[in-house]
């Protein structure tokens, strides 16, 4: 194996300014109404932040990470189009990249035009797109659609056009920005042959995806951009497991900012009650009593309310209910129901509904919490106070996972 | 880079600005009703209302006035043209910019040369006008590629500018537009530099399109050579604007794609 890297990355920087992303453009005419206007460090989006990466010859690295995270800019800088702000970026060899399917097509032209126009934007000339002609029509399987115009293609032949052209340039480096997301199956499984054909001939593969699957099923390696910045790299399904716990993380501490958030500033249309007694704080915690708003299928939850008596009564009933994302009442109960024996209740505390199994199938929750009479009268009933996810558990469909197991017995016929 | 260099990366992508031609030129007439025609029927139908109004309603006393204004409108259809789409080469370049490693100098140069062809091609018209009217052509033509080449020079320095112009600041098209409108009648196309009292006419060699539409109308209508000394005064120019074009593209160039 030679020692040289492929893609070698130092220090990469790339920031965009605001106004660009807003697409608010400067005209000569903003800059004679405000000709001084200074530009600070807030009027930047740090897009990358430092990355370093070296990739040797012949790997497939996939990066992965959420949206924003800078994925499709590191492409970009790589295929050349973006310039980095400070770091080195050095790519050895004829780069071409799937990150835009047909540029420069025409659709005036026909499909044999826009073979010929397009392969001269990626760098082929007129000779060496002629000697591939027929491969690259073979390969978009477009038959006699070839002399139509490109306006009459449907998205899923003008794809297919566009990608037989791009893997005809026989690269050296190959980058990859979601192509494998769209088209159809056929599509989806030829260009995984075609991808599969690149690793086999020891083409260095760069590709950005969210589809985790194909990202196991290709890459030798994966990067989790995390910010701008690698946050993870190696083994496929270690890192990918990193970035899973990783998101699941951030969407938990998302929701509890969101929900102690919540509770102080419920708006009166969803909250109502005579305010004899007002329910002052709701959290979810785990079975710690560490706050969350993810929990696990199967996994112990309890909700708790802190409540304050306003004017004493002796008539008062704690309820919850659970709606899933289609507003369908999942789980609902109160004190009153379940004959719960609380004692007498002071004048202010916290009333806890523990659940020890929490066997709903994965998705979102909502909570509503009360505090009402017997007669069902409410003191204070406030509705979507939180917001919960279910994870994980087996890839089962429905709202509730009942406890169940499967078992099979051969009949014994007697004839 | 270089000017050179920024030259012959060019000569090095002509396949690819060729290839980039024929799409704009094919494309702008394929799928409309009269097809390539409407590239002699623009030019006819300036003509046509300029004819009217400047020879029958204003009563410019010349003899062939039709066939002189021809010589210059054509002319000056290729720089408009060139100025008008040209300043917007780089914002409406699309994917080609954007999503692709692409020499972004070769789409200023695209609008260009479609245009010049387009200019070539209406040349037969010109010359059939010529024919009807009964007025000679001569062998001082052969100018005429010495003269394109300068008037290409010119044209192509100031579209440079302006694409990479209009890429940061997004009026600039717009503010091109109207002042074209401007130029085109201080330029000596619909009257003759007879016209200009003497005392204004020095005012004409500041003018880099007048000198060049004298120029055609020399070697075409009057059948003599051109003024060199003029011409020579904006070949420089255009070169010394071509240096300033490229050093301001070259320096910007690595920014256009995030920019749009």
């Amino acid at each position: 194996m030679s020692t040289a890297t492929a893609i070698e990355i130092a220090g990469l920087v790339k920031r965009f300014r605001r106004e660009m992303l807003r697409r608010d453009y400067t005209t000569w005419k903003s800059l004679l109404l405000r000709p001084f206007k200074r530009r600070t460090d807030a009027d930047y989006l740090t897009v990358l932040d430092g990355v370093d990466l070296s990739i040797e010859p012949g790997r497939t690295i996939a990066i992965i990470g959420q949206n924003g995270s800078g994925k499709s800019t590191l492409l970009k800088i790589l295929a050349g189009i973006y310039k980095a702000d400070q770091g080195t970026v050095t790519v050895r060899g004829r780069v071409s990249s799937l990150i835009e399917l047909g540029a420069g097509f025409h659709p005036e032209f026909s499909g044999r035009e826009n073979i010929y126009l397009n392969g001269t934007i990626l760098g082929l000339s007129k000779k060496e797109i002629a000697a591939r002609f027929d491969e690259i029509v073979a390969y978009s399987g477009l038959g006699d659609f070839i002399e139509a115009p490109v306006r009459t293609y449907s998205s899923g032949m003008y794809v297919r056009l566009g990608f037989a052209v791009a893997v005809n340039v026989d690269p050296d480096v190959l980058l990859v920005d979601e192509v494998l997301a769209v088209g159809d199956e056929a599509f989806a499984h030829k260009c995984e042959t075609k991808l599969n054909q690149f690793k086999a001939a020891g083409k260095t593969i760069v590709l950005v995806s969210h589809d985790l699957i194909s990202v196991k099923k290709f890459a030798d390696e994966v990067v989790w951009l995390d910010g701008g910045k690698v946050a993870a790299r190696g083994e496929a399904a270690q890192v990918i497991d990193i970035y899973r716990q990783g998101v699941a993380r951030r969407e938990d501490e998302a929701g509890r900012v969101q929900a102690e958030a919540r509770v102080a500033e419920l708006a009166a249309a969803r909250r109502w009650g005579q305010g004899e007694v007002e329910i002052t704080g709701v959290r979810l915690l785990d079975s710690e009593g560490q706050a969350h708003a993810v929990f696990a299928s199967g996994g112990p939850m309890n909700i708790e309310m802190d409540y304050l008596m306003r004017q004493p009564v002796d008539d008062l009933v704690f309820g919850v209910a659970l709606n899933n994302s289609a507003g369908v009442l999942c789980y609902g109960s109160n004190t009153a129901i379940d004959q719960a024996e609380l004692g007498p209740i002071p004048p202010q505390g916290t009333v806890r509904f523990a659940v020890q199994r929490l066997d709903l199938v994965p998705g979102t929750f909502t909570l509503d919490v009360a505090a009402h009479a017997g007669d069902g009268r409410a003191y204070d009933y406030l509705t979507q106070v939180a917001s919960l996810s279910v994870r994980g558990g087996p890839r089962d469909e429905g709202i509730w996972r009942p406890p169940h197991s499967w078992s099979l017995r051969a009949r014994e016929d007697k004839a | 880079m270089s000017i050179t260099g920024h030259l012959a990366e060019l000569a090095r992508h002509r396949a690819l600005l060729w290839a980039l031609v024929g799409r704009e030129l094919k494309g702008r007439y394929r799928g409309s009703l009269f097809g390539f025609l409407w590239t002699f029927l623009n030019p006819l139908m300036l003509l046509a209302v300029y004819a009217l109004v400047f020879s029958v309603y204003f009563r410019i006393d010349m003899a062939h006035y039709a066939v002189f204004m021809f010589t210059g409108l054509l002319p000056w259809v290729f720089f408009s043209s060139c100025i008008n789409e040209g300043a917007g080469a780089i914002t409406e370049g699309g994917s080609l910019v954007t999503k692709v490693m692409f020499p972004l100098q070769v789409l200023p140069a695209v609008k260009v040369m479609a245009n010049f062809v387009n200019y070539l091609l209406s040349l037969p018209i010109l010359f059939a006008f010529y024919l009807f009217d009964g007025v000679a052509l001569t062998w001082c033509l052969v100018a005429f590629f010495v003269v394109a080449a300068v008037h290409i020079l010119f044209t192509y320095s100031l579209v440079l500018l302006l694409s990479a112009a209009n890429v940061f600041l997004r009026d600039t098209k717009h503010m091109v537009n109207n002042l074209l409108t401007l130029w085109f009648f201080l330029t000596p196309i619909l009257y003759p530099l007879t016209q200009i009292p003497e005392g204004f006419r020095f005012l004409v060699q500041f003018n880099p399109a007048a000198v060049i539409t004298l120029a055609y109308h020399d070697l075409f209508f009057w059948g003599r050579w051109p003024a060199w000394g003029p011409l020579a005064g904006v070949a420089g120019l255009s070169l010394v604007l071509l240096v300033v074009a490229v050093v301001v593209f070259e320096h910007y160039k690595e920014y256009f794609a995030e920019k749009i």
